[in-house]
C-alpha cells in the first residue's frame, strides 16, 4: 500500500496535475478570506468595468495632499492622452509638411511633440488634405495645449440660494494623495460583468460550486456504474442480460441529448445545482458500468474467487473482498474522470441556458452563458469570459493529467 | 460403468455421462464429452491428459464451480444437488480443492489469518474461544511445518511458492474435506518443494482417509502415488483402471506417448516411503 502511494507521488504527471488542482483550490478557499463578501452583489451600476483598482474620487479630494515633483509626470500625462490614433494622425501631419519620416518615432511621446510643436501651424494647407481633416488637426493641437496648461483645478460648493460658487479647496499638478487615504478602494483584479459583480469573486464562487457538481454528478455516475458492473459481471446470466440491456439502451442514445431532454424537463424554480449533479450523474454512468464490468469478467474465474468460495463466502463477500480491491485502482481513475467530465456537461448545459437557476450562486457554465448572452466576446471584454474558460480548462486537464499518471503506475505496459 | 478393481470401499464420487459445452452455434466446444468415472472412498485417483483434454474443466464440474451441460454428478451414491447457498457450501466442506498456481490461489488483500479462520469457520468453529481458533491453526502450520507466529498479521504474497502451496495443504488440514481435488499441485513449485508436498498430502490422506483426486499431466507421478489412473484425451476418457493396469499395459497410442515422454529420473525416484 505505502509502496503504491510512493509510486503514485513519483509519476510527474499526476504530481503535475495534483499540484494545478490543489493551487486552484488553494485559491478557491484563501481568495474568500482575503475578499469576503456576496459574489452576486451588484457593485457597479455600469456593466463590464476593466480590471484594475479603483479609487472613489470623492474621497480622493477629501484626503490632504503631499506634493512632488516628478520629472515625466507631464510625459505621463500626456501619454495617457494621446491614442494610438493620434500618434499616427500626428505622423501624417509631419510627413505631409516636409519632416523626413525616418525622424518620426510615434513611441517617443517626446520628440513627437517637440517635432509637432515646432512645425504645425493651421494656417497650412498640406496637398490632398480635406477641411475635416484640418479641423480634426486644430481640434488635436487644442487638446494638446490644453494639456500644457498647468492651472490649478478648482472645487467648488455650489450656494443653494444665490446660486453663487464659493471656492472649496484647488487641486494642483502636483498634489498627490496617498491610497490608504482614501475612505473607498475597489480592488477589481477581475473587473466587473455584465451585472456589476466583481468577477473574480463570482469565479472563485462558481469554481467551487462547478467543483461540487462535479463530485457529486462523478460520484453517483461512478457508484451507479460500479454497482451496475460488478452484479452484471460477477452474477452473470439474466442479471448481466439485462444490466446490459439497460447499458446498451442508455449508450446508444446520445448522452448530451438525454441530459438536455431532462434538464429541459424540470422546472428552472426546481433546477438546482444539486438537481444538476444528479441528472449529469444518472446519465453518464454507463461507460463506467461497461468498462467495470470487464474487467470483474476476468476477475471472476480466478483462483482467489474460487477459493474464496469453496472457503464458503457468499456473493456479497466475494464482491466486496476479491474483486472490488482488485479494481479498487480502476475505479479510482473511472472517478476522477467523471469528475472531470461532469464539470464540463454542467458548462455544456448552462451554456445552453439549462444549467441551474440563476439567481442562487453562480457556476462557471452560466458565467459563460451570461458573457456570451451580453456579447463581452465581440465587444473584448476579455475578463468576463476568458478568466472562466481558463479555469474549467485547468480543472479539466489537471484531473486528466491526474487519471493519466494513474493509468501508468497501475498499468505498467502503459510506462514511458 | 464396471471396474475389476478390488480393493476399494463405497463409491464416494461418481458421474454419468458428464458434459461441458463452451459457447453454441458455429462456436461450439466440446470441452468434456460424455465422461463416466467412480471414485471410491479413500482411494488415490489420477485424471492424466495433456493440456486442453479437458480435466481441468472436469475438476471444475467436481468441485461445483462450473455448471454441467450435461448428465450428472452423484455424490455418494445421491445425486448431486448444489442448487442453494446452503447445500453449496454443505458440499464444499466435503470437497475441496487444491489449485495448481499458489500466486493466483490467494487473496493479496486478505492476511493469512483470516484464510485460515474462514477454514475453521467452516467447519463449525466460528464460535470457539480465541485461543482455541490460534491453537487449530498453530496445528495446521506445524503439520505443514510453517511457523503460525511467524504468519500472522502477514499477506500471503510475502511467502514463496512452496510455502503458499504449504499454506494451502494447512487449509485442508483445517477442513478435512472427504474428498480432495488436487489440481496439478505441484507444477509451479520447484523440484524440492515437490516432494515435500506430496509428502505432506499423503500424510494428510493417512491421517483422515480422504479421496485425492489428482489431476495431473505427469504419468509419472500418477503412476507413482495413486491407486486408479483416468486417461483422458480431447474430453473423452480413454483408458482407466488400476495404476499398474494402466500405465504397465498401455492399450492406446496416446497412453504410449504420455508414458514415453516422462523423464527417466522417475524410474529412480523412490517413492515407496510414501
Amino acid at each position: 500500500m505505502k509502496n503504491i502511494f510512493y509510486q503514485i507521488f513519483h509519476s510527474q504527471k499526476f504530481v503535475a496535475g495534483f499540484s494545478i488542482l490543489m493551487i486552484i483550490l488553494l485559491i478557491l478557499f484563501i481568495y474568500p478570506l482575503i475578499f469576503p463578501g456576496d459574489p452576486l452583489q451588484m457593485i457597479g451600476l455600469s456593466s463590464f468595468s476593466k480590471p484594475g483598482i479603483y479609487v472613489s474620487v470623492y474621497d480622493a479630494i477629501d484626503s490632504e495632499p503631499s506634493t512632488m515633483k516628478l520629472p515625466d509626470a507631464d510625459v505621463k500625462r500626456l501619454m495617457k492622452k494621446l491614442s494610438n490614433e493620434d500618434r499616427l494622425a500626428m505622423k501624417e501631419w509631419l510627413v505631409a509638411t516636409g519632416t523626413p519620416e525616418d525622424v518620426i518615432d510615434i513611441l517617443d511621446t517626446d520628440g513627437l511633440l517637440k517635432l509637432w510643436k515646432d512645425s504645425y501651424d493651421p494656417s497650412l494647407k498640406p496637398e490632398g488634405m480635406t477641411l475635416a481633416k484640418r479641423n480634426y488637426y486644430k481640434r488635436l493641437n487644442a487638446s494638446l495645449e490644453k494639456a500644457f496648461d498647468y492651472s490649478r483645478i478648482i472645487i467648488a460648493t455650489k450656494d443653494e440660494e444665490t446660486g453663487e460658487l464659493n471656492e472649496e479647496k484647488t487641486v494642483s499638478s502636483n498634489d498627490y494623495i496617498n491610497i490608504n487615504d482614501v475612505a473607498n478602494v475597489v480592488y477589481l483584479p477581475l473587473g466587473t460583468d455584465n451585472f456589476g459583480a466583481d468577477v473574480a469573486k463570482k469565479l472563485v464562487s462558481a469554481a467551487k460550486t462547478s467543483i461540487m457538481i462535479g463530485l457529486i454528478a462523478g460520484s453517483i455516475a461512478t457508484f451507479i456504474g460500479l454497482t451496475f458492473g460488478l452484479l452484471a459481471g460477477y452474477v452473470g446470466g439474466i442479471v448481466d442480460d439485462f444490466i446490459m440491456f439497460i447499458t446498451n439502451l442508455f449508450t446508444v442514445i446520445p448522452g448530451f441529448i438525454l441530459l438536455i431532454l431532462i434538464s429541459y424537463g424540470i422546472d428552472q424554480d426546481k433546477r438546482g445545482a444539486a438537481v444538476v449533479a444528479l441528472v449529469i450523474g444518472v446519465t453518464s454512468w454507463t461507460w463506467t458500468a461497461r468498462s467495470v464490468r470487464s474487467q470483474v469478467l476476468s476477475l471472476r474465474n480466478r483462483d482467489h474467487v474460487n477459493l474464496s468460495k469453496l472457503s464458503g463466502h457468499g456473493l456479497a463477500r466475494i464482491i466486496l473482498t476479491d474483486i472490488l480491491p482488485y479494481i479498487a485502482s480502476y475505479v479510482v481513475m473511472a472517478l476522477i474522470l467523471q469528475i472531470s467530465t461532469a464539470i464540463l456537461a454542467e458548462a455544456q448545459l448552462s451554456m445552453l441556458g439549462l444549467g441551474p437557476k440563476t439567481t442562487e450562486r453562480p457556476t462557471l457554465g452560466l458565467m459563460m452563458n451570461w458573457a456570451m448572452l451580453y456579447s463581452a466576446h465581440t465587444h473584448g471584454y476579455w475578463w468576463a469570459y476568458f478568466p472562466v474558460l481558463l479555469f474549467i480548462a485547468l480543472i479539466s486537464f489537471s484531473l486528466n493529467l491526474m487519471n493519466t499518471g494513474l493509468d501508468q503506475v497501475f498499468n505498467p505496459t502503459l510506462r514511458d | 460403468m464396471s471396474s475389476n478393481k478390488t480393493h476399494h470401499g463405497p463409491v464416494c464420487l461418481s458421474g454419468r455421462g458428464v458434459t461441458k459445452v463452451y459457447g453454441f452455434g458455429s462456436r461450439k466446444t466440446v470441452a468434456v464429452d460424455h465422461v463416466d468415472f467412480d471414485f471410491y472412498e479413500g482411494e488415490i485417483v489420477s485424471i492424466v491428459g495433456e493440456s486442453g483434454s479437458g480435466k481441468t474443466t472436469l475438476a471444475k464440474m467436481l468441485l461445483g464451480l462450473t455448471s454441467v451441460t450435461e448428465g450428472q454428478i452423484y455424490y455418494q451414491g445421491k445425486p448431486r444437488d448444489i442448487r442453494t447457498r446452503k447445500k453449496k457450501k454443505e458440499y464444499w466442506t466435503n470437497v475441496q480443492a487444491i489449485f495448481q498456481d499458489p500466486f493466483s490461489s490467494f487473496n493479496v488483500f486478505s492476511k493469512i489469518d483470516t484464510v485460515l479462520l474462514d477454514c475453521i469457520n467452516m467447519r463449525g468453529g466460528r464460535h470457539l474461544p480465541r485461543d482455541k481458533k490460534i491453537e487449530l491453526m498453530t496445528e495446521a502450520c506445524s503439520f505443514v511445518n510453517l511457523k503460525f507466529e511467524e504468519l500472522t498479521n502477514k499477506y500471503p504474497f510475502e511467502l514463496s511458492g512452496g510455502q503458499m502451496q504449504r499454506l494451502m495443504i494447512a487449509r485442508i488440514f483445517l477442513l478435512k474435506p472427504k474428498v480432495l481435488l488436487a489440481d496439478e499441485p505441484t507444477s509451479m513449485i520447484d523440484a524440492c518443494s515437490r516432494a515435500t508436498i506430496l509428502d505432506m498430502l499423503m500424510n494428510l490422506r493417512k491421517e483422515t482417509g480422504m479421496t485425492i483426486i489428482f489431476i495431473t499431466h505427469d504419468i509419472g507421478l500418477a503412476y507413482y502415488v495413486s491407486d486408479s489412473v483416468y486417461i483422458m484425451e480431447q474430453g473423452k476418457i480413454v483408458e482407466y483402471g488400476s495404476a499398474d493396469e494402466v500405465i504397465l499395459n498401455p492399450k492406446t497410442y496416446n497412453t504410449k506417448r504420455l508414458i514415453s515422454d516422462v523423464p527417466k529420473i522417475y524410474e529412480v525416484w523412490d517413492l515407496s516411503t510414501v
